[in-house]
């Protein structure tokens, strides 16, 4: 048991960091990056490809970098540091997550290594107007015609779906949910754009009769593979969220060292510093939680229930703080010119992607009376 | 990074496990269990079985019992012990005087002093708190005064745990009330229970037991020996020893074992024929529950390994802010379990009403106390405030 990272995970986390703080170091760079489509900075997408941040997690065969959860990790929380607008998660470990465990060699190699140069985007279209946090897809199906699979019905909301270069689309087909790729210029397939209130770009992904090509051999139900992605996206989403609050409360204590009302700074009013004491305990504990959901991830441990109790941990830890931040701020938390409200914003972005905190409550809910204590250290959470 | 134990953590764990599930007798784990208050006699039993094996004092110097443990086997050490039910060693004794009379006492009162006290041959109690120094401890007023060879002791003590048990105390006393700084005039005796002039009064408590207790002290003469380290430096000591007291104030095994205990009282009542346990509100709160634990055992674990110093990692304030809280939810959430049935609190012979349940709130308003002892939540965020995010 040790939470220390080793000294290429350090490497890691400084060169991003360092990517990262020259791209948004100012918030203002930020906010006009996401004011214009698609929403993040193309250079700075092929910077990160660079690195080698984009082909992190997948095979060095498919082009990728041969690293694990526990990488992936480091960068998600440095892009919640700074609450970078390109779309590692949603593209790399979930989209490209998903052709790694699915697709055949050929495809991980056709699919995996242009998204590690930096070359494509990819976005996972499964979400469907009416359900939420499923596993499953049902508006959308998939029927084979003369060997060409045709899929029909809305995916939405999509995040980067416009931008995407590939989308790896779930579809109904007979005996479950299957997976596709469909191309971004694939006949019948049509896509509208728009910003979402964090500055991410999500879509409506309309399609009639469009061509996609089966991820992985035969129509077996991929239900369990989308659960397993979601659940590596929910820990790197729990790690970004680390990051962005870590920030949100950094900038919340400066501000009150700062700021003078009634001819004091506000550290001097108790009533305020000990909320930003109770931001620290909140972060903490989410940190301690994420971090271990990334090394249950990393030890081949149960992915699907340390990625539920680091969700239910983040996403508390996430509203209290964004709230907690604005309201120490006052007035200008809420206007746009601020970064922090940018903070909270993202957090509540990323509360409601893949399940809430009461979600994951009710998913660990379901089995608390199978077992007569938690250990974090031993089954199922090691490998 | 590694999830894992290590084999030999492993090896460690089963070892402390095997030891305390069948080391000590189970009519003491079985009280303690049960949530009962244990005997005099039951605490000097299961610590002297403890410091038989050298699991009494583990954090001690090596010269006087210590074990040269890494902070993970202490915390291994901690948690087995609360899972197994096992009272864990006075307080008083082994994170409190015991490491500040190791570090600043003299080598005759090493001596003197640090094998007994391992062994509970003394037992000590705490002399801090007055009726106006709580929180604000430095302001205490107990006196001492030097008077030839001895100091004469005068002032009131209060919230003085198992005193009625103790044979001696370990009290900070004025000893410079013109000291510019009022931390600065304050020392740190010790001397006996049953010296003249102690006179020891019992507080009860809203559970209708026995535990803490006013000490006076009128003209008690102690000799100039029993000065720890040295004079006016007491304030430093009590720094010391409160930092100490909040390492493993977590309590995470002891709080797992409430709720494993809460699920199956959960299975016990049901509502309209249908178990409690499969209430889907009761089971939320629980899963809930039980992932701050699983957050708070971790940022334990976290704090433990960065802390290899010896000096307390800032975050345990946090171990002991969010320890606290979640003991207390624990406590409130079997409570609500045993709804009706936790109003039989006092009954005795002739009901029916499981023990349980006659405990359940008791126990709940007596831990209100532990978010007020080992420096109160509202110290805690005082500290975070101030050491961690410096304002």
């Amino acid at each position: 048991m040790d939470f220390q990272y080793d000294s290429e995970q350090n490497d890691l986390r400084e060169a991003v960091r360092g990517l990262l703080q020259r791209a948004y170091g100012d918030p203002e760079v930020r906010r006009r990056t996401v004011a214009t489509d698609p929403g993040f900075d193309e250079k700075t997408w092929a910077r990160l490809a660079e690195m080698g941040v984009l082909g992190l997690p997948f095979a060095e065969e498919d082009g990728g970098m041969g690293a694990g959860p526990i990488e992936v990790g480091i960068v998600a929380e440095e892009m919640g540091r700074v609450i970078a607008p390109e779309p590692f998660v949603e593209s790399v470990v979930l989209a490209g997550g998903l052709v790694a465990a699915v697709g055949t060699a050929a495809q991980r190699q056709a699919v995996l290594g242009p998204l590690s140069e930096g070359a494509t985007v990819l976005a996972f279209a499964h979400a469907e107007p009416g359900t939420r946090w499923s596993t499953t897809a049902r508006g959308v199906t998939a029927t084979e015609d003369g060997g060409t699979w045709r899929l029909t019905g809305v995916k939405e909301p999509v995040l980067h779906g416009a931008r995407a270069d590939v989308l790896v689309v779930s579809a109904a087909v007979d005996g479950g949910t299957a997976l596709f790729l469909v191309q971004g210029d694939a006949e019948g397939l049509s896509r509208t754009g728009y910003r979402t209130h964090d500055g991410t770009r999500a879509a409506n992904v309309t399609l009639a009769g469009t061509p996609g090509e089966l991820l992985g051999d035969g129509t077996a139900d991929r239900s369990a593979d989308v659960e397993r992605a979601q659940a590596l996206a929910r820990i790197a989403y729990g790690n970004e969220a680390v990051g962005a609050m870590d920030t949100a409360l950094t900038t919340t204590a400066e501000y009150l060292k700062t700021r003078k009302q009634f001819g004091v700074t506000l550290n001097r009013f108790q009533a305020l510093t000990f909320r930003a004491a109770d931001m620290y305990v909140s972060l903490e504990l989410a940190r301690s939680t994420a971090l271990w959901a990334s090394m249950v991830a990393d030890s081949g441990g149960d992915v699907v229930a340390a990625a539920d109790r680091a969700r239910l941990q983040t996403s508390r830890a996430g509203r209290h703080i964004g709230k907690e931040a604005i309201q120490l701020h006052g007035g200008i938390g809420v206007t746009a010119e601020y970064s922090v409200g940018h903070y909270t914003s993202r957090l509540t972005a990323i509360d409601h992607v893949l399940g809430d905190g009461d979600w994951a409550a009710g998913r660990l809910a379901a089995t608390v009376d199978s077992y007569p204590t938690v250990d974090p250290l031993g089954a199922p959470y090691t490998g | 990074m590694r999830l894992q134990l290590s084999p030999e953590m492993e090896a460690f764990r089963d070892e402390m496990r095997t030891f305390f599930t069948t080391q000590v007798p189970a009519e003491i784990r079985d009280t303690l269990a049960a949530r009962r208050h244990l005997s005099r006699e039951q605490y000097v039993q299961a610590q002297r079985i403890l410091n038989a094996a050298g699991l009494a004092v583990p954090h001690w110097p090596v010269e006087w019992g210590g074990r040269d443990w890494t902070p993970l086997q202490r915390h291994i050490w901690r948690e087995e012990m609360q899972l197994a039910n096992v009272p864990e060693p006075l307080a008083f004794n082994t994170s409190m005087i015991g490491p500040v009379i190791a570090a600043f006492g003299n080598q005759e009162q090493k001596e003197r002093f640090l094998a007994r006290t391992a062994n509970l041959d003394i037992w000590w109690c705490q002399g801090f708190s007055e009726p106006d120094a709580g929180s604000d401890l430095a302001s205490l007023r107990t006196t001492a005064v030097r008077d030839g060879d001895d100091w004469v002791v005068n002032g009131q003590k209060t919230w003085t745990t198992l005193g009625q048990h103790a044979d001696w105390i370990f009290c900070l006393v004025r000893t410079d009330p013109a000291a510019e700084k009022k931390q600065r005039g304050i020392s740190m005796l010790v001397f006996p229970m049953d010296s003249p002039g102690v006179t020891l009064r019992p507080i009860q408590l809203l559970d209708g037991g026995h535990e803490v207790n006013e000490v006076f002290f009128e003209d008690v003469r102690v000799p100039a020996e029993n000065l720890v380290g040295e004079e006016n430096r007491g304030w430093d000591y009590a720094k010391f020893l409160l930092g100490n007291e909040r390492v493993g104030i977590a309590r995470v095994g002891a709080t797992k074992k409430l709720i494993s205990q809460a699920k199956q009282h959960a299975r016990e009542i049901t509502v309209d024929g249908t178990p409690l346990s499969q209430d889907p509100r009761l089971t939320a709160r629980i899963a809930e529950l039980e992932n701050d634990l699983v957050a708070l055992e971790l940022t334990a674990l976290r704090v433990v390994a960065n802390s290899a110093d010896g000096k307390p990692h800032p975050a345990s304030s946090v171990l002991k802010l969010r320890g606290s809280e979640l003991q207390q939810a624990a406590t409130e959430l079997i409570v609500d379990i045993a709804g009706p049935l936790s109003l039989a609190s006092f009954a005795d012979g002739g009901s029916e009403v499981p023990d349980w349940a006659r405990v359940a709130t008791p126990e709940y308003l007596n831990y209100r106390k532990v978010s007020i002892y080992g420096g109160s939540n509202e110290v805690q965020r005082t500290i975070i405030a101030g050491t961690i995010l410096g304002l």
